[in-house]
């Protein structure tokens, strides 16, 4: 009897393992070992001509700190991701709101929202190049209607990330939007039929009942923002190039820059390390957060 | 009171409708029209389908497409396989470890491969896969997420037809490929659609990997089309980037549902 249990069980070990190892090699070779290699290349000084590679430890990182263009990418990103997340989450919610609402022409109205959602980033920054472009633009042109001046909105430091950051959130809030529609429908409408028959105004039964909710929806996008706020930056290839003067520059932007376009494969490295850092520490939070949070229900 | 507020729903919706669309309708508007015509926004002006001839000349656009279309396929089949045995292995085999394999599947969700790209070009490098579309795939195709996807679709199989099968007589394999596989079809489907859009879509891994138009996919393809330093003018501009986005446009536009629904599926579960 025994002797058939152990065979049972060695039989779905080996096959157990057999059936995760394609999976396993290909995230040991593209994930883990990547990960692993870029924090030992981060310890080690460029590779030059005169200088051969040697450990320096964690010099490349105080480099780093030292860098004002650093801290610089570092504060656009954080302020990319400030300006994005809640405007990308409240402008999603409306349009979920709207969506969801017996409107008229309420077809139309989700697939103008969701369309961004499938469009390249690539070609959606060629698309917003037709705004943006001083003197030729559509926003120029309606300023000009105005009287306004022509506004060089990509080519000056002030308004060059503020572009980007509108591009990001007209691609990302309609696919956000989708997740609220999903939650919206899970809302009993007997909730609804009582606060109607209560007579509470449709504003207070949003924000008491429909909001509260949505939290667990909200915290889900609010994580996949957060994610998008590091991954989002082709539009950067098109629209500026970080420019002008670093005032767009993002961190993914300056990883691929630093790497491929000034050949500094350990400052790049030790870039990436924080990036996972950071993202490593953001998982963890939000595995608490939300274990405390079942904890409760 | 109750249709003023119903219809200042309608407006503001559609109001912001309009406004979301409006970079679409511009393009639209800038590649059917001559350069001049279309900055100018002279809307008496002649349409005109120049734009697109020029466009579809400046680039071997058909390659292009043909790369896209193999990458995002190359990913799919890739995915397909490795995430249905991994995913049927964490759902319904019971082994020592793995519960702790199950943890680092799940760390590669915040290692982003988009982060990981200096090392991952080294990979692809050494692996001989540089300028190679299974170089530009390779990457993404043991996805945690879709692992997960499918370990939470296999889970929900009833363990009652695994039973049966096997009392039937059939293998480990032929159980998967029997009853798994066939009962989870809507989770493929939906991470067919999220794959396909995201792959076909992607730009920044495919422009470090691929170095020849031979390789190329769509977006990278228009990305140097559309470089200043090409001196093409905004009307060609807009024409390349409709005439690239134009199938995914098309096959959402007519699968609109579906591609909704599998967005919602592949995201809530």
């Amino acid at each position: 009897m025994s002797a058939h249990v152990n065979l049972e069980r060695r039989r779905q070990a080996i096959y157990g393992w057999l059936l995760l190892s394609p999976a396993a090699v290909l995230l040991t070779v593209f994930a883990f070992y990547p990960s692993i290699a870029t924090l030992w290349s981060s310890l080690f000084s460029r590779n030059t001509r005169r200088n051969p590679t040697e450990f320096i430890g964690t010099e490349n990182y105080a480099d780093l700190f030292a860098d004002p263009t650093f801290w610089l990418v570092v504060k656009n990103n954080l302020f990319y991701a400030g300006v994005t997340i809640p405007m990308s989450i409240g402008i999603a919610l409306a349009m979920a709101l709207w969506a969801n609402s017996k409107i008229s022409a309420r077809g139309f109205v989700r697939t103008a929202y969701f369309t961004p959602t499938v469009l390249p980033m690539i070609a959606a920054a060629n698309l917003w190049l037709f705004f943006y472009t001083p003197g030729l633009g559509v926003l120029d042109q309606i300023g000009s209607v105005f009287g306004l001046p022509s506004v060089n909105w990509l080519g000056q430091p002030e308004t060059a990330l503020w572009a980007i950051i509108i591009v990001t959130i007209w691609k990302e809030a309609g696919f956000f939007m989708i997740f609220y529609l999903a939650a919206l429908q899970t809302i009993p409408e007997d909730l609804k039929e009582a606060a109607d028959i209560e007579g509470t105004s449709r504003w207070t039964y949003t924000r008491r009942i429909v909001l509260p909710l949505l939290m667990p929806t909200t915290l889900f996008i609010a994580v996949n923002a957060m994610i998008n706020s590091v991954k989002l930056i082709d539009h950067l290839f098109i629209l500026t190039k970080g420019g002008p003067s670093d005032a767009s520059k993002l961190i993914l932007y300056y990883i691929w820059e630093m790497a491929f376009a000034f050949f500094d494969a350990p400052h790049a490295a030790a870039i990436t390390i924080l990036v996972i850092a950071v993202l490593g520490i953001v998982a963890a939070v939000q595995f608490l957060y939300l274990d405390k949070r079942t904890h409760y229900q | 009171m109750k249709s003023l507020t119903k219809f200042m729903d309608s407006f503001g919706a559609i109001i912001l409708a309009v406004i979301w669309i409006a970079p679409l309708l511009f393009a639209f508007w800038a590649a059917t029209h001559s350069t001049s015509d279309a900055v100018n926004l002279n809307l008496f002006s002649p349409w005109t389908l120049d734009n697109f001839r020029v466009a579809w000349n400046g680039a071997p656009w058909l390659k292009y497409f043909m790369n896209t279309f193999t990458l995002v396929t190359v990913i799919l089949i890739g995915q397909f396989i490795l995430t249905t045995l991994a995913g049927f292995a964490f759902a319904q085999l019971q082994f020592p470890g793995k519960d702790y394999v199950f943890i680092l599947v799940l760390m590669q969700l915040f290692i982003l491969p988009e982060v990981l790209i200096v090392e991952n070009y080294a990979m692809v490098s050494r692996l001989g896969l540089f300028d190679t579309i299974l170089g530009v795939g390779m990457p993404y195709m043991a996805s945690a997420f879709g692992i997960f996807l499918m370990r939470q679709a296999f889970k929900g199989v009833p363990i009652e037809l695994h039973e049966a099968a096997r009392i039937e007589g059939c293998g480990l394999l032929g159980i998967l490929w029997r009853v798994y596989v066939p009962l989870a079809k809507p989770t493929y489907l939906a991470y067919a659609l999220v794959s396909v859009s995201t792959h076909w879509n992607n730009f920044l891994w495919p422009l470090i990997v691929t170095n020849s138009p031979e390789t190329r996919p769509l977006t990278v393809g228009l990305s140097i089309f559309g470089a200043p330093e090409n001196g093409v003018d905004i009307s060609v501009i807009s024409a390349a980037t409709l005439m690239s986005v134009a199938p995914l446009l098309i096959a959402f536009l007519i699968f609109q549902r579906q591609f909704v629904q599998a967005f919602l599926r592949a995201g809530i579960k």
